[in-house]
């Protein structure tokens, strides 16, 4: 993705200049991101409870997100599901982002290592992501470790071909010739020459694995091979729904996705508005 | 023409032979990430039933629990080299007419789903491109940011909510029409169930190809022969046309082919939402059910879908595309 987000340049943010309207988007994105997570982890419980004398409300000013067939309310649910969504969506990104460090800084070893990692990266893209997936959740009996490590194991692939391209061009300048030429190691020219150029692209990377992370886990558990049933997460919360869509209990799926579309959405602003500042030159396109 | 037909030969010698070893790395993953699940097939298939000890033991032998990995690989190959994917276990019928019949269901939904996708995220490129920086260009690229980043089955329930619960204009879901005998089920019938599955796929595959067509023709609009044309006084669409839809289309095309895997990640997820009859759903039951030989045939078709699509792309890319021919025959 190398295009800016379309920038709003009319209305309330017209008198900031570029800079600062890229700042302003990033802490107003990282603020909103950081107060579901909190307020899903220090979720009161009983919001969770259910209460049969409130059975499937309508949205209102009392429950902003309607009621479940459980008396539940919704909108507690959904952020429940949402802070669910962003842990398993930052473990896995991690995880993916360790992966390609590792195999990006191994294909600069050679190039027995280097078509050992374009192998491996056609290999993980020619099976459908969502397949794996539920694969690798099989394999380790499904929960949140069998998603979070299946989600990890399937977003490394595009990162890593990035940083193989970038490490080729890097590897082409004279300092790392003449590291090679005084004797040092393929791993010294890595860790010490390689790697810190490539840090920015991590950090990114990460940021912007995320939102596929969070979508892809959301999948998996609305297909039955996620979390748990107990956990009250959006894949959950939405396959449960299914069940009383034809009783017209449209606020069961609206809002849950919504809200997952709205996270997924601020995490893709806060990248690509971070991109701009660890890349001034994509900040002119 | 020599070297064109050594380099037809190479090309296909090597395609086969990364075929081979795809498929021979993929069934062995799967079938070992499988035989790994602490998940056990016979208690989920007996469920609450109670059974005697005996029939436990013929179930588990049916399953196939307590042969070891490397020996169910081995039987498995060798039925598979003489054409055999085995059998069922849930639908109890061969593997292949399992596959046939759902895959025919769900080529007919990727199918039209691609279509429209390709179709619809053209011509908003096009359209975008063209008005690069006004608020056309503003409204196309943010549905297309809101596209990315709208899980696909909750689309699918919206609309199905929207278009079967509240406007009734389509059915609820399934393939076809309850209670009617399949001779006397209608191509209409059929298409009826197919179209909302297909919109709801279509539409979320229009976001990448709209923003890379996008993309694309931004960069040829601002190419010396654009310029040169426009000193000659050509403008407008006939100018786009000319100059901008020739040379967009080719990339455009392979990239719409290279998009298999997440085509058949979406009509998992929608097959499953409106309960269509196809792959994704045979996929999602052998996985919850642990049937092992149909897991591993749908995986098998589906990393052969996914090659297909790359190979069709390769070779537009390779074959196809005068340019890169020409520029491999000078070099």
């Amino acid at each position: 993705m190398s295009t800016a987000f379309p920038m709003n340049n009319k209305g309330l943010l017209r008198p900031l200049n570029l800079r600062q309207r890229t700042i302003l988007l990033i802490i107003l994105m990282s603020l909103l991101v950081i107060t579901i997570l909190t307020s899903s982890l220090y979720m009161d419980s009983e919001l969770l409870s259910t209460n049969f004398g409130s059975k499937n409300l309508a949205p209102s000013l009392e429950h902003p997100f309607g009621t479940d067939w459980m008396g539940r309310d919704m909108l507690a649910r959904t952020l429940a599901g949402l802070g669910l969504s962003i842990m398993v969506g930052i473990f896995a990104s991690t995880i993916s982002t360790l992966i390609s460090v590792f195999l990006g800084l191994f294909s600069s070893m050679g190039k027995t290592a280097d078509s050992i990692v374009s192998w491996l990266v056609d290999l993980f893209l020619s099976i459908p992501h969502l397949l794996l997936i539920i694969l690798v959740s099989i394999g380790l009996g499904g929960g949140a470790t069998g998603v979070i490590i299946g989600v990890g194991l399937t977003h490394w692939a595009g990162l890593t071909r990035v940083v193989r391209a970038e490490i080729k061009q890097i590897k082409t300048q004279d300092y790392i010739h003449i590291s090679r030429n005084f004797g040092k190691s393929y791993v010294w020219v890595a860790r010490k020459h390689i790697l810190p150029h490539l840090i920015p692209k991590f950090m990114l990377g990460t940021i912007l694995i995320f939102p596929h992370a969070i979508l892809h886990e959301a999948s998996v558990t609305f297909l039955g091979f996620g979390l748990s049933p107990h956990e009250p997460a959006i894949g959950i919360i939405l396959s449960e729904s299914m069940k009383y869509l034809s009783a017209g209990y449209w606020w069961l799926a609206l809002f849950p996705g919504l809200s997952l579309l709205i996270v997924v959405l601020a995490v893709d602003i806060l990248g690509e508005n971070l991109g701009k500042l660890m890349d001034p030159k994509k900040a002119h396109e | 023409m020599k070297a064109e037909s050594k380099k037809l030969a190479i090309f296909t010698t090597k395609k086969i032979l990364k075929l081979i070893c795809l498929m021979a790395v993929v069934s062995i993953a799967s079938l070992w990430l499988v035989d790994q699940s602490p998940i056990d097939p016979v208690s989920i298939y007996i469920g609450a039933m109670s059974i005697t000890p005996e029939q436990k033991a013929i179930l588990e032998e049916y399953w196939g629990v307590n042969t070891p990995a490397h020996e169910k690989y081995l039987n498995w190959l060798g039925n598979v080299l003489k054409g055999d994917l085995g059998d069922s276990l849930i639908y109890r019928m061969p593997v292949s007419d399992v596959i046939k019949e759902r895959f025919t269901a769900s080529l007919a939904l990727m199918a039209s789903a691609w279509l429209l996708s390709g179709v619809l995220g053209f011509v908003l490129g096009i359209v975008a491109g063209m008005k690069n920086g006004t608020w056309v260009d503003k409204i196309i690229k943010t549905y297309c940011y809101i596209l990315l980043a709208t899980p696909t089955f909750w689309l699918a329930l919206v609309m199905m909510l929207v278009f079967s619960v509240h406007l009734g204009w389509f059915p609820v879901g399934l393939g076809v029409p309850i209670g009617v005998a399949a001779e006397e089920v209608t191509v209409l019938d059929r298409l009826k169930h197919l179209i909302l599955p297909a919109i709801a796929l279509g539409l979320l595959g229009v976001a990448p190809i709209a923003m890379f067509t996008r993309e694309k023709l931004i960069e040829v609009m601002s190419s010396d022969y654009v310029l040169f044309a426009k000193a000659r006084g050509e403008k407008g669409f006939g100018l786009v046309l000319r100059h901008g839809v020739r040379n967009v289309a080719l990339p455009a095309i392979t990239l719409q082919f290279l998009g298999f895997s997440e085509l058949f990640g979406g009509a998992l997820l929608v097959e499953q939402v409106f309960s269509y009859p196809g792959l994704g759903r045979a996929a999602v039951e052998a996985g919850i059910r642990s049937d092992v030989p149909l897991l591993l045939g749908i995986v098998l078709i589906s990393t052969l879908f996914v090659f297909v699509g790359n190979l069709i792309a390769d070779i537009i890319y390779q074959f196809v595309d005068p340019r890169i021919r020409q520029q491999e025959m000078e070099a």
